[in-house]
């Protein structure tokens, strides 16, 4: 198993340190920090959906991994279809790769209620990946709920930053 | 004498359990709203307390009875005269200030600590109704208060007092993947808190052994939610369940030998139970909606959950052996975290309005719905084993605080934490 990638953020570089831990055959590494990592990035990705195989040159970790969601909506916006679009071509042209889905509310509710609504949301995302080709053993959902509020605070707009789910790869 | 053996006992047990750090001032209760229908009650000062290190025995004696919102204590400097147990008390004098009760006490030095006598007075019969002693260690007066408390209570309501009972709570501190989490064990006002558990992954829902020597939670060490069981004296414990996907909502049969929980392995929160003998699951609800928040009705017949099977989540009652399910409530667009109280009767909940998010109590015979607190983010109710004092999760500002009401919602406390966002209390049983 071998794969290339750029590393541009810190969390991608974490990230991309996780995979390359899992990946078994001594797969090089081209950390240059040079290339970018912007939605042409994603664009090239999808655009790779057709590859079945487990290696591939080409498809770059997308660099967004939050996606937010509506007040107790567990419902893909259509502005983060690109987003998941770009993390299925990524899960689907390295097959090694696992990522972590982790579901979080907002803060108002009972807090094991919540769980439950975080998880939803990490399920909804699990389940848009599927249906884009990949392969559910590479998923795991993790709901933290309001547990691990992004932004502290009562105020909508901290409420729309805390309805997540993240990529962790 | 056999009330003071039992009060040595019991401060055996607490010496026990303090063993760890104390941090004796971590919560301390502020009034919000006093009863001005509450009996009258005159607390002297103890006499011979002024050579006591630290603690206002006659005040904590006088905090306790507000705090069950039946009591107004009047203030101490409208009180006319200053008695101590075994002196003779003039009635008219307490009456003239419309004291119903007088309690008085003495405080003598003995071996580490003092003896505690007290007394209580009708004063409208004109009598002392209560005259008892208790003995108890130089950091154990506190509890020795509330003892004291605890029958004074009983003696005038007739129902047993549950001033020496304690909490369980989370207390967490930080944002996002920078926090800190702490499951801590306190007396019920707070005061005498000691750290059960530290992680930075989340922990939530602790709930006690019906004999009050475990607590079950849910923590998150290793990234992963799993249902712990700890014993408290010794610090041991278990990890009880660690399935796929949510393990949470633990709740105790109150034989003890069960417990309920949410679990999502199925691929959605359904209620289970666990028999802890053999670790055998029995699922319990199968509906493809969120099912969560499991707990058990006094005479462990009824498990009431939240459902959100008809759109926003309800509390549903499912009854064992027939396994029948009836939803419970039907005011307002937000009901859950339900637990029964002591008697059966009533549920406490959280409920939506206007307002914000409440602590409401149902009566299940009239189905009449009371709303007991009025801030805006009420939430995680637990109720006193006597069912009259109920606490909860609030905020004040932005920080996480406790705040205590009585059950009939006419007095109300708010407990504020000096350390991080403190939330998820959970009463103890009564433990002797």
């Amino acid at each position: 198993m071998q794969f290339t990638t750029t590393a541009k953020t810190l969390a991608a570089a974490l990230s991309f340190a996780v995979i390359a831990g899992c990946s078994s055959g001594g797969g090089t590494q081209d950390g240059t920090g040079s290339g970018t990592m912007d939605t042409d990035g994603m664009t090239s990705g999808t655009s790779s959906q057709g590859m079945n195989s487990g290696q591939n040159m080409n498809v770059q970790m997308p660099d967004v991994m939050t996606i937010y969601f509506e007040f107790d909506q567990e419902t893909i916006q259509s502005k983060y279809e690109q987003v998941l679009n770009g993390h299925a071509a990524y899960l689907k042209a390295n097959q090694s790769a696992s990522v972590v889905l982790q579901g979080y509310a907002d803060e108002r509710g009972t807090r094991e209620y919540n769980l439950a609504l975080g998880e939803r949301r990490a399920n909804a995302v699990k389940q848009y990946l599927v249906m884009q080709g990949v392969s559910a053993s590479q998923i795991e959902v993790v709901s933290y709920g309001e547990e691990r509020p992004a932004v502290e605070g009562h105020s909508e707009s901290a409420y729309a930053e805390n309805r997540r789910v993240v990529f962790d790869y | 004498m056999r009330q003071m053996l039992r009060a040595a006992l019991a401060f055996i047990v607490l010496a026990l359990a303090a063993r760890t750090a104390m941090a004796a001032n971590d919560l301390t209760i502020e009034i919000t709203k006093g009863n001005d229908q509450a009996i009258p009650i005159a607390v002297v000062p103890f006499k011979g307390e002024g050579t006591s290190p630290g603690t206002d025995v006659a005040q904590v004696v006088a905090d306790d009875l507000e705090h069950s919102g039946r009591f107004d204590p009047i203030d101490r400097k409208d009180l006319i005269s200053l008695p101590g147990a075994g002196d003779t008390l003039n009635y008219s004098d307490w009456k003239m200030i419309n004291a119903n009760y007088v309690v008085v006490g003495k405080m003598t030095p003995e071996g580490n600590g003092y003896k505690i006598s007290f007394e209580l007075h009708d004063v409208l019969g004109q009598k002392r109704v209560l005259g008892q002693y208790v003995s108890a260690s130089r950091d154990q007066l506190r509890a020795g208060a509330h003892f004291i408390a605890d029958q004074i209570y009983k003696k005038i309501t007739d129902v047993r007092g549950a001033f020496s009972t304690q909490i369980a709570y989370v207390s967490a501190t930080g944002t996002d993947q920078n926090m800190q989490f702490t499951l801590n064990v306190s007396d019920y006002d707070g005061y005498n808190a000691r750290q059960v558990l530290s992680s930075n992954e989340p922990i939530l829902s602790p709930a006690w052994s019906p004999d009050g020597k475990k607590l079950a939670y849910v923590s998150f060490e290793g990234g992963r939610p799993a249902i712990y069981v700890q014993q408290l004296t010794s610090g041991k414990r278990i990890k009880l369940t660690s399935f796929k996907g949510i393990n949470g909502a633990p709740a105790w049969s109150p034989d003890g030998r069960r417990l309920a929980m949410s679990l999502s392995k199925s691929g959605h929160p359904e209620i289970y139970v666990m028999n802890l003998a053999d670790r055998s699951l029995t699922r319990l609800t199968n509906s493809s909606a969120i099912n969560t928040e499991p707990s058990w009705s006094p005479d462990g017949q009824h498990i009431l959950f939240t459902s959100d099977r008809s759109g926003g989540p309800q509390l549903y009652e499912y009854t064992l052996g027939s396994g029948q399910v009836s939803r419970k409530t039907f005011t307002g667009a937000y009901n859950a975290g339900g637990h029964y109280g002591p008697d059966g009767k009533n549920i406490f909940m959280v409920t939506r309005d206007d307002s914000g998010y409440h602590v409401a109590k149902q009566s299940l015979e009239t189905g009449r719905v009371t709303v007991l607190t009025k801030t805006r983010w009420d939430e995680a109710p637990t109720i006193a084993p006597n069912g009259t004092m109920v606490e909860y999760a609030t905020q004040r500002g932005t920080q996480g605080v406790l705040g205590l009401v009585s059950d009939d919602g006419k007095a109300e406390f708010v407990i504020p934490s000096t350390k991080g966002n403190v939330r998820e209390p959970a009463w103890s049983p009564f433990t002797d």
